[in-house]
C-alpha cells in the first residue's frame, strides 16, 4: 500500500488521481481512499493506493511505500511505518528523515518543478512524485499517458505540462537512485471492461435512469457530489433542444426545506429525490414523519458521514442505519436501501423511485462517504429490466370505472391504498392531506378505531416491504460452516478479504449481505442454519445487531454476536478477522 | 353576480366543508372571499392546490375548494411544500394559507426563501397576532404595546410581513383587513392573476384572544385604522373592459400577464404602486402612526418566475412519461465508457 500525505488544497488530489488510473490501466485492481480534512486549504490529507492480485478494495493495516509532502504530517507519518519500508519524499521541505532502517527516496520536488516551469510550478509540484513513484514501483510510462489524458481531459497543454512533471521525477530516481526495493507492480489483466466511478457518481447516474423530475438539495459533505452529479447528467441528458428543462433542480434554503419540497412534487406527482447526509436528516426528521403518514413518495439519499452531531464530516461511518429506519416521533418505519457497491448505487439509484411511488412512502438509500467519494473498481451498470412502477395511481378513466374511491382505503389487502393527483379532472378526485389524523376517505378524524385501524393497516403496508425490497445475497458460502457473517453496506468491501484471512487460519465461515430494511425472512434463515453469526457493521453501538435481535426468538438471539467498531476509517479485514477468531465458540476453529 | 360563472359552474362548487373555528374569526371571511375569488375568475376547482401549514388559518383549506387537492403540511412549511408541488405541475394554481405564527414565527425562513424564489403560488397570510390553537400567545407579528387577552403588553418589534416581501424583491404585495370585501376579494382575484409569488396579508381578528381592548388587531382598532390606499376592482380577462362601470375619481389600469386588469381608482396621492422604496416608506410611515395600510400596496409584472428562470418545460414534470425521462440504453453505455 502507498500511502500520499500532502496538504490539502495543494492539487495532490489530481496527481494520485493519476496514480491510481494508471495503475488501473496497467490491469490492477487497484483500490483508492482519499483521507480528507474538513478544510479548503491546509489541513493534512492523505490518499491510500493500494494493490493486491485479489483487488482488495479495503485499506491495508500497513503503508509500504510513504509518499512524504507534508512537513506537518512528517514525523507522525514516519514513526508508523516498519522497517524495510519505502520512503520517496520532498527533499525541498528541508524535513529530517531520522531512521536509517527505512528504504530512502530524497526527490526535490519543488526544485523540479520550478525548473519545469516557473509560474505553475506550486501546480506540478505534487506531480513530481508521480514520476518519482512509477520509476520506483514500475508504473509504465503507456499507463500515465493514458491516465494524464484522462484527467485532463485531453486537454493537450494540461497534458505535455504534468506529463514533463511526471519525466523529469522518473529521471531524477534514475539518474541519482540506483538502488533497489521490494514493491514492485506489473500488468495484469483484470480490470478490462471496467470503469472506475465513486458511488456518488453511480447513485446519480440511477437516479437519472430513474427518471428523477425533482431535486431539491443543500449542501452537506459527502453528499454534495451526488447531487451535482446528477445536475450534470440531467443537463447532458434531460434537455430539449430549445433548452428547456424535463426536470427541476432546487438548492434549498437548508434540509427542511429541501425536505419539504421533495414531498411538494411528489404529491404532486413527481419523481422527486433530495440528497444529504445525516445532519440533514436530522433537519429532515419532521417532514419524514409527515410523508410517512400522509403516505407520500420522496426518496432520500444520506451518505452517511460520522456522527453524532457535526461529527468527523469528512470520515466514513454506518450509524445511521437505526435511525433512518425508524426516523420520526410515533410509530414508523421506512423502507432503506444499502448499497454496498457503485454498481448497487445505480440499481437502487433507479428501483428506489419504484419503491417509493408503490409504498408512497418516504424511501432512503443509505451510502456512506467511503463509497460516495472514493474511487472504485466497477463492472458495468445493467440497463433497468423494468419500465417505471409508478403506483397504485387512479386517473380520470380509472375514476370512472370505480363506485367510489377513498385516498387511504386498503382496497387490495395489502396496505397500499390509491392515490390520485392534483389536476384530475374527475369531480371524486380531490382529497385532503394532511399529517393529522385522518379516516380511509382522508376527513380529520380523532376516533380510536379509525386510528388504530390505520396505524395496522400502515404496518401491513410496510411489512410488505419485507419481500419487495433488494433480498439478502449470499455472497460466500462454504459446505457445512457453522459460522456465518452478515454484514452491509461498504463493511462488504472488507469482507472478502476477511474470508481468505480467516481460510488460511482454517477458519471458513458463511457470508450474508443485507441489502436493505425492513430485514427480509432470508436473514432469519441464514442465521437459523448456523450456530453462530457474526454480525459486522462500522458503528459504535451495534445498530444492525440490535435491529436483527428485535426480530429473532430467544435461541437465535443467543447465537449472534456482534463485531461492531468505528472510527471513522473503512474498516479492516484484520480486525474483523481478529475479532471473529476471538469472539467465536467454536472449537475447532479455536486452535487457528 | 350570475348565479354561474364562465365554466357554467355555480358558487357551491367552490365551498368547502364546514368550519370549525369560532363563530365570527376573520378567517371565515377570507375563506368566503378565496372561494369568491375562484368562482370570479373562473378557476377550474380541480386545477387549484390548496396548501396550508399549521394552525387556525392552515385549517381553513377545508373550508373551501372541495374538489381541489389540498395539503395541510407541518407548521411553517407550507411554502416548501407548495414550491415541490408548483414545479411538479406548473399548470396548478398553488393557493397557500398561512397565519402570522406558521409564517413570520416558525417559518419565516421558508417565507423569506419563497418570495426569493418566485414560484407562481398565491400566499394569503391570516394576520391576527396570536396563537389561537394554543390559546393566545403573541405571535411575531404582534405590534409593540399591544395587550394580549390578560392585559400583558408585547415587548419586541412585528415583523411587517409587507415591507419584507417587497424588499425581498416580492412582485405581488397587498394588504387587507378581513373585514373589508371589497378590497379583499380583488386582491386576491388579481393575486391568483399574478405569475410569481402574490403576497398577501391580511388582517384577520382573533374574536377569542385578540378582540379586546389595547389590542392593535381587534375589529374595532383595525376598523378606525384601516387607511385603504386605493380602490379595487379587478377585471377579469374574460370581461370586455368597456363592460364595466367606471367608479368616480381617477383611476389607473393595469394589465396582468393572462389578461386580466386591475383597476386602482383614488390611489393616495403620489403614490406608485411600482414603486418599491415608496411602498416600504409608505408602510413604515403608516407603521409609526398605528395604522394599516392596505390595498395593493407593491406590483412588478415585469419580473421573471421560476419557471421562466429554470427554462422549466410546458408539459407538468408530473406528467412526463418515461420514453422522455429515462435515456436509452445506448446513453448508459455511452456514459460508462467515459468512466473506463
Amino acid at each position: 500500500m502507498v500511502s500520499v500525505g500532502t496538504a490539502n488544497g495543494s492539487g495532490s488530489q489530481s496527481a494520485n488521481l493519476i496514480i491510481h488510473r494508471a495503475l488501473f490501466k496497467m490491469g490492477l485492481p487497484v483500490s483508492g481512499k482519499n483521507l480528507f480534512p474538513s478544510n479548503i486549504a491546509g489541513l493534512p490529507t492523505w490518499f491510500l493506493i493500494r494493490v493486491t492480485e485479489e483487488g482488495y478494495p479495503a485499506p491495508a493495516d500497513d503503508t509500504n511505500i510513504a509518499i512524504l509532502m507534508n512537513p506537518d504530517t512528517w514525523e507522525k507519518d514516519l514513526s508508523k511505518l516498519k522497517k524495510g519500508s519505502v520512503v520517496i519524499y520532498n527533499s525541498d521541505t528541508r524535513m529530517p528523515v531520522e531512521r536509517d532502517d527505512l528504504i530512502l527516496y530524497d526527490v526535490p520536488c519543488s526544485k523540479i518543478a520550478r525548473g519545469v516551469n516557473s509560474k505553475l510550478a506550486k501546480l506540478i509540484t505534487n506531480t513530481v512524485y508521480v514520476g518519482a513513484l512509477s520509476e520506483v514501483i514500475g508504473i509504465e510510462q503507456e499507463a500515465i499517458v493514458e491516465a494524464l489524458k484522462h484527467q485532463f481531459n485531453n486537454k493537450q497543454k494540461a497534458i505535455e505540462l504534468n506529463l514533463k512533471a511526471i519525466d523529469e521525477g522518473r529521471n531524477y530516481i534514475k539518474e541519482n537512485h540506483k538502488k533497489d526495493q521490494p514493491w514492485k507492480v506489473e500488468r495484469r489483466d483484470l480490470t478490462k471492461d471496467k470503469m472506475i466511478v465513486d458511488g456518488n457518481q453511480a447513485g446519480a447516474l440511477g437516479s437519472l435512469f430513474g427518471g428523477v423530475t425533482f431535486l431539491a438539495w443543500y449542501p452537506i459533505t459527502p453528499s454534495s457530489s451526488l447531487a451535482e452529479s446528477l445536475i450534470g447528467y440531467l443537463k447532458q441528458h434531460r434537455e430539449y433542444v430549445d433548452g428547456s428543462k424535463t426536470y427541476a433542480v432546487v438548492q434549498a434554503e437548508d434540509e427542511l426545506a429541501a425536505a419539504g419540497m421533495v414531498f411538494g412534487a411528489g404529491w404532486a406527482g413527481s419523481r422527486s429525490m433530495t440528497t444529504t447526509s445525516g445532519a440533514g436528516i436530522s433537519l429532515m426528521t419532521e417532514f419524514i414523519g409527515l410523508g410517512y403518514y400522509a403516505e407520500v413518495p420522496g426518496v432520500f439519499w444520506n451518505i452517511q458521514r460520522v456522527g453524532p452531531s457535526t461529527g468527523l464530516p469528512t470520515r466514513t461511518q454506518q450509524s445511521d442505519i437505526n435511525f433512518c429506519y425508524k426516523l420520526g416521533h410515533g410509530d414508523s418505519t421506512h423502507p432503506v436501501f444499502l448499497p454496498a457497491t457503485p454498481k448497487e448505487c445505480f440499481e437502487f439509484g433507479w428501483k428506489s423511485f419504484d419503491i417509493a411511488e408503490r409504498f408512497q412512502t418516504p424511501t432512503f438509500v443509505l451510502s456512506d462517504l467511503d463509497l460516495g467519494m472514493n474511487p472504485w473498481i466497477s463492472d458495468d451498470f445493467e440497463y433497468p429490466d423494468k419500465p417505471f412502477d409508478r403506483g397504485k395511481i387512479l386517473k380520470e378513466e380509472d375514476l370512472n370505472k370505480v363506485e367510489s374511491w377513498g385516498r387511504y382505503r386498503d382496497v387490495d389487502g395489502d396496505g397500499i391504498p390509491y392515490r390520485t393527483l392534483p389536476g384530475n379532472p374527475h369531480p371524486d378526485s380531490s382529497y385532503f392531506t394532511r399529517g393529522s389524523g385522518h379516516d380511509e376517505d382522508a376527513t380529520y378524524s380523532e376516533d380510536p378505531e379509525v386510528y388504530e385501524r390505520n396505524m395496522k393497516r400502515l404496518a401491513k403496508k410496510h411489512k410488505g416491504l419485507r419481500t419487495k425490497m433488494p433480498q439478502p445475497k449470499i455472497e460466500h458460502s462454504s459446505s457445512n460452516s457453522k459460522i456465518g457473517l452478515i454484514s452491509y453496506g461498504t463493511v462488504h468491501t472488507a469482507i472478502e478479504e476477511t474470508i481468505d484471512i480467516l481460510k488460511k487460519q482454517k477458519v471458513e465461515i458463511d457470508y450474508l449481505r443485507i441489502r436493505a430494511l425492513p430485514l427480509s425472512p432470508k436473514v432469519n434463515e441464514f442465521i437459523d442454519s448456523h450456530e453462530e453469526i457474526f454480525i459486522v457493521e462500522q458503528n459504535r453501538d451495534a445498530q444492525m445487531f440490535n435491529l436483527i435481535k428485535e426480530e429473532l426468538d430467544s435461541l437465535n438471539i443467543k447465537k449472534i454476536k456482534s463485531c461492531a467498531y468505528s472510527d471513522g476509517m473503512p474498516m479492516s479485514a484484520s480486525k474483523i478477522s481478529a475479532n471473529i477468531i476471538e469472539k467465536t465458540q467454536i472449537k475447532i476453529n479455536k486452535k487457528a | 353576480m350570475s348565479k354561474e360563472n364562465i365554466l357554467g359552474l355555480p358558487i357551491h362548487e367552490y365551498k368547502g366543508g364546514k368550519s370549525t373555528l369560532c363563530a365570527g374569526c376573520g378567517h371565515d371571511s377570507i375563506t368566503d372571499k378565496i372561494i369568491k375569488a375562484c368562482f370570479n375568475n373562473g378557476i377550474k376547482p380541480h386545477m387549484v392546490a390548496k396548501m396550508s401549514g399549521i394552525g387556525c388559518s392552515s385549517k381553513t383549506p377545508a373550508y373551501f375548494l372541495s374538489k381541489s387537492h389540498g395539503f395541510n403540511t407541518v407548521h411553517g412549511r407550507m411554502p416548501s411544500v407548495s414550491t415541490g408541488a408548483a414545479l411538479a405541475n406548473r399548470k396548478l394554481t398553488v393557493l397557500g394559507v398561512s397565519g402570522d405564527g406558521d409564517t413570520a414565527s416558525i417559518g419565516i425562513g421558508q417565507f423569506v426563501h419563497c418570495v426569493r424564489r418566485n414560484a407562481p403560488m398565491v400566499y394569503i397570510v391570516e394576520n391576527n397576532g396570536v396563537y389561537g390553537l394554543t390559546k393566545g400567545q403573541f405571535s411575531a407579528t404582534a405590534d409593540e404595546g399591544s395587550k394580549s387577552k390578560k392585559g400583558v403588553p408585547n415587548e419586541i418589534p412585528p415583523i411587517d410581513l409587507t415591507s419584507l416581501a417587497i424588499q425581498l424583491g416580492c412582485g405581488f404585495v397587498g394588504k387587507s383587513f378581513s373585514g373589508a370585501p371589497k378590497q379583499l376579494t380583488p386582491l386576491i382575484q388579481a393575486a391568483l392573476s399574478y405569475q410569481g409569488t402574490a403576497v398577501i396579508d391580511v388582517i384577520s381578528p382573533c374574536v377569542t384572544f385578540n378582540n379586546h381592548e389595547g389590542s392593535t388587531r381587534s375589529y374595532n382598532y383595525v376598523k378606525d385604522h384601516d387607511i385603504e390606499l386605493q380602490t379595487l376592482d379587478y377585471i377579469p380577462s374574460f370581461t370586455p373592459i368597456d363592460e364595466i362601470d367606471i367608479p368616480q375619481g381617477e383611476s389607473t389600469d393595469v394589465e396582468m400577464h393572462d389578461g386580466s386588469t386591475i383597476r386602482l381608482t383614488g390611489t393616495k396621492e403620489d403614490y406608485d404602486v411600482h414603486n418599491r422604496n415608496a411602498a416600504i416608506g409608505a408602510i413604515n410611515d403608516s407603521m409609526a402612526k398605528g395604522e394599516h395600510l392596505t390595498g395593493l400596496l407593491y406590483l412588478d409584472n415585469a419580473k421573471k418566475n421560476i419557471y421562466q428562470e429554470m427554462r422549466l418545460c410546458e408539459t407538468p414534470l408530473a406528467s412526463l412519461k418515461q420514453e422522455t425521462t429515462r435515456p436509452t440504453e445506448e446513453t448508459l453505455v455511452k456514459i460508462m465508457n467515459s468512466y473506463k
